[in-house]
C-alpha cells in the first residue's frame, strides 16, 4: 500500500469518527436552544430590550432638558407636556428616566465585565498554581471579601471624587471576588481532569491550559456570574445614589431621584418615588431572569441528550 | 476536627490582619491626608504641620500601623473629631440598637422563611409554591430602600396606622418601650429576608424529601407531619445555618440601609453620617468591627455545621 493511499484510509476514518462526535460548535448552540426554550428568560430579555431601547432611544425622540433646572415648573403633576410630572428642580421626570438609566446600565454592565474578566483570571491562576501563591490569592480575597460591599463603596466615595469612570472602577474593584472564588474552586476541579494532565504532560504550559483548556471549560459559571453581577451593581449603585454617593447633579440616576422624592411622600407627589423604583426593579428582575435561564442552560445535568 | 478548627481560626485571624491593613492603607492614602480631612481645607501649613506632630502622622507609615495596632488591642477605636467622642463611646452606644433591629427581624425571617419553604417543597409546582416563588423572585429584585419607601407610603402615609421613622432614642431601652415605632423597619428587613431565605429553603427540603430515609420512615408508618417535622426537617435545615452565618454581610448592609430610611440610630446611620461628613477615624474603625462581625459569621457557621451534622468528616 502506498503512502498515498494509507493517508487517504487515515482520512476517511477521521472524517468517520468526526462525524460520530459532537462537533464543537454543538454545546453553544445547545445552550442556546434551551435558553430560547425558557419562558421567563425571554420575559428578561423582551424587559431588557425595552428598557435600552428606553434609556438610549427614548431621549432622540422626546427631548426634554436635563441640564439646567426650572424653578418655575417644579413638582408639577403630569400632564400635558410633562407625562410624569417634574421633579422639586423642575427637571421632567420621564426624561430624567431615561438619563438615569443610561448610566445605570452603562456603570452595571461595564462593571461587571471588568470584574468578571479580572475575577477569572485571579481565580485560574490561583487554582492552577495552588500552593502557596493559592493561599496568598486567595486569602485576599477573604479580606476584601469580609467587608461587605455597601460599607467599602461608602468608605470609598467617601475618599474619592465621584464621577461616572470612578464609579464604575470602585464597583468593579469590589466586584471581582465571587468570580475569582467561583472559578478558583472550577480550576482546582478542572485541574486534576486527565486532559489536562495529558496538555502538562505533552509539555504545554501553564498558560496554554489555563486560556485553552480550564476558562472554556468554566465559561458557563463565567456567563451566569457576570449576569447576576450587573443585578447586584445596579442594586449597589441605586443603594449608593439613594444614600447620596452617586454622581453629583445635573448628571441623573434613580437612587438619587428617589431619595429626593421621600422628602414630597407626605405631599402625594406619588410620580416621584414609584417610576423609578420599578425600573430599578424591572431591570434587576430582567437580569436575574436572565441569568437563572442561563444557569439552566449551561448546566449539562439538565439538557436532554 | 480539632487540627481543622485550629485552621479556620487561624485563617479567620490572617484575614482580619489584612483587612485592618487595608482600612488603614485606604484611609492614610487620603489625598490631602488626614489633616485636610480634619481640619478643613483652608488651614495653615503650621496648623498641618502641628496636626501631624500631635496625631503621629509625621512617622513613618509601618510605624504608624503598629502604634494603630497597639491602639487597638488596647480597645482604644480611634477618636471621631467630628463628634467629640471615643468611637468606642459611640459603638457601645449604638451597637446594642441594631443588634436589637437585626435580631428581631432575623427571628420573624426563619420563623417565617422555614415554613413557608417546606409548604412550597411539599407543594412543589402548585398554584401556591409558584406564587411564593414569584413573591420570593421580586423581593430578591427589590431595593430594600424602595421596600422601605413603600411601606411608609401605606402604612403611615395612607393608612396613618405606624410612624414613619423609627424610636428616637438613644438607648435600646427606648427601642423596647417603643414596638409601634419598630414595626416597619422590622418589616422591611424581615420581607427581604424572607425572599431571600425562603428559596434557600425550599430547595434544601426538595432535596431532603428525595432521600432514602424519608422513603424508609413513610414505609414504617410514620405520619405525614412526623416524617416532615422528625426527619425531614433537622436535615433540611442544615444548610440553612450556613448560609445565616454567610448572610452576615447582607444583614449589615440590610441594616444600614434600613437604618438611614427609618433614621435609626445605630451603626449603619453612623457609618453612612460618618461618609457624608468625612468622619475617617469612625469609619475606620466600624469598617473593621464590621469585617470582624463577617468574619465571625463565616466561622460561626462552619462551626456550627460540624456540631449539628456529624457525618462531617473534616482533614
Amino acid at each position: 500500500m502506498s503512502l498515498d493511499s494509507e493517508l487517504e484510509n487515515i482520512d476517511d476514518e477521521s472524517k468517520r469518527i468526526s462525524q460520530l462526535v459532537r462537533p464543537a460548535r454543538k454545546r453553544g448552540a445547545n445552550v442556546l436552544a434551551v435558553f430560547r426554550e425558557n419562558k421567563l428568560a425571554m420575559v428578561g430579555v423582551f424587559i431588557l430590550i425595552a428598557i435600552v431601547l428606553f434609556c438610549f432611544l427614548g431621549p432622540l425622540v422626546y427631548h426634554t432638558n436635563q441640564i439646567s433646572t426650572n424653578l418655575i415648573n417644579a413638582n408639577d403633576p403630569p400632564g400635558v407636556g410633562h407625562p410624569l410630572g417634574t421633579d422639586n428642580v423642575g427637571y421632567d421626570e420621564l426624561g430624567r428616566l431615561m438619563v438615569g438609566g443610561q448610566s445605570s446600565l452603562e456603570i452595571g454592565i461595564t462593571a461587571a465585565l471588568l470584574a468578571g474578566f479580572f475575577g477569572v483570571f485571579w481565580g485560574a491562576i490561583a487554582g492552577f498554581f495552588g500552593g502557596i501563591i493559592e493561599s496568598i490569592m486567595m486569602r485576599i480575597v477573604d479580606a476584601l471579601l469580609a467587608i461587605p460591599i455597601l460599607f467599602v463603596l461608602l468608605l470609598l466615595a467617601a475618599i474619592i471624587k465621584i464621577n461616572q469612570f470612578n464609579l464604575t472602577l470602585v464597583i468593579a474593584v469590589f466586584s471581582w471576588l465571587v468570580p475569582a472564588r467561583l472559578i478558583h474552586g472550577e480550576t482546582k476541579r478542572i485541574r486534576t481532569l486527565e486532559y489536562v494532565e495529558a496538555v502538562k504532560g505533552m509539555g504545554g504550559g501553564a498558560a496554554r491550559s489555563i486560556f485553552v483548556h480550564v476558562i472554556p471549560n468554566a465559561i458557563g459559571t463565567i456567563v451566569v456570574n457576570i449576569t447576576f453581577q450587573v443585578a447586584d451593581a445596579i442594586l449597589a449603585l441605586a443603594a449608593l445614589g439613594y444614600l447620596g454617593f452617586g454622581i453629583p447633579p445635573p448628571a441623573a440616576n434613580w437612587g438619587a431621584m428617589l431619595s429626593q422624592g421621600v422628602t414630597y411622600l407626605y405631599a402625594g407627589e406619588w410620580w416621584l418615588i414609584y417610576p423609578a423604583g420599578v425600573m430599578i426593579i424591572l431591570t434587576v428582575m430582567a437580569f436575574n431572569l436572565i441569568g437563572d435561564a442561563l444557569r439552566d442552560a449551561f448546566d449539562v445535568r439538565l439538557q436532554v441528550r | 476536627m480539632t487540627h481543622y478548627l485550629l485552621r479556620r481560626i487561624g485563617q479567620s485571624v490572617i484575614v482580619v490582619i489584612l483587612v485592618s491593613i487595608a482600612t488603614f492603607l485606604l484611609v492614610h492614602l487620603l489625598p490631602g491626608g488626614a489633616a485636610h480631612a480634619e481640619l478643613g481645607v483652608h488651614v495653615s501649613a503650621g496648623a498641618i504641620r502641628q496636626f501631624n506632630i500631635a496625631n503621629g502622622y509625621n512617622l513613618p507609615l509601618v510605624e504608624q500601623y503598629f502604634v494603630y495596632v497597639g491602639h487597638l488591642l488596647h480597645g482604644n477605636l480611634g477618636y471621631s473629631y467630628k463628634l467629640n467622642e471615643p468611637v468606642r463611646t459611640l459603638l457601645w452606644m449604638d451597637l446594642p440598637k441594631s443588634a436589637y433591629l437585626t435580631g428581631i427581624a432575623l427571628f420573624f425571617t426563619i420563623m417565617l422563611a422555614v415554613p413557608l419553604g417546606i409548604y412550597q417543597a411539599v407543594r412543589r409546582n402548585h398554584p401556591g409554591d409558584y406564587a411564593f416563588t414569584s413573591f420570593a423572585f421580586i423581593g430578591y429584585s427589590m431595593p430594600t430602600f424602595w421596600l422601605g419607601l413603600l411601606l411608609i407610603a401605606f402604612f403611615s402615609v395612607y393608612l396613618k396606622w405606624l410612624p414613619p421613622a423609627a424610636p428616637q432614642t438613644p438607648t435600646v431601652g427606648g427601642a423596647i418601650t417603643d414596638p409601634k415605632a419598630m414595626i416597619l423597619p422590622v418589616m422591611t428587613l424581615a420581607i427581604g429576608g424572607v425572599a431571600y431565605f425562603s428559596r434557600y429553603m425550599r430547595s434544601s427540603a426538595i432535596e431532603s424529601l428525595a432521600q432514602d430515609y424519608i422513603r424508609t420512615a413513610r414505609a414504617v408508618g410514620e405520619t405525614k407531619g412526623g416524617v416532615l417535622f422528625r426527619h425531614m426537617l433537622r436535615n433540611a435545615i442544615l444548610p440553612i445555618v450556613t448560609i445565616l452565618g454567610l448572610s452576615v454581610p447582607a444583614l449589615l448592609a440590610g441594616n444600614l440601609i434600613a437604618e438611614s430610611v427609618f433614621n435609626y440610630p445605630g451603626i449603619g446611620l453612623l457609618f453612612w453620617t460618618s461618609a457624608s461628613t468625612r468622619d475617617y477615624p469612625t469609619l475606620m474603625a466600624l469598617t473593621l468591627v464590621v469585617a470582624v462581625l463577617t468574619v465571625l459569621g463565616n466561622l460561626m457557621a462552619d462551626i456550627a455545621y460540624s456540631f449539628i451534622d456529624h457525618r462531617i468528616q473534616f482533614s
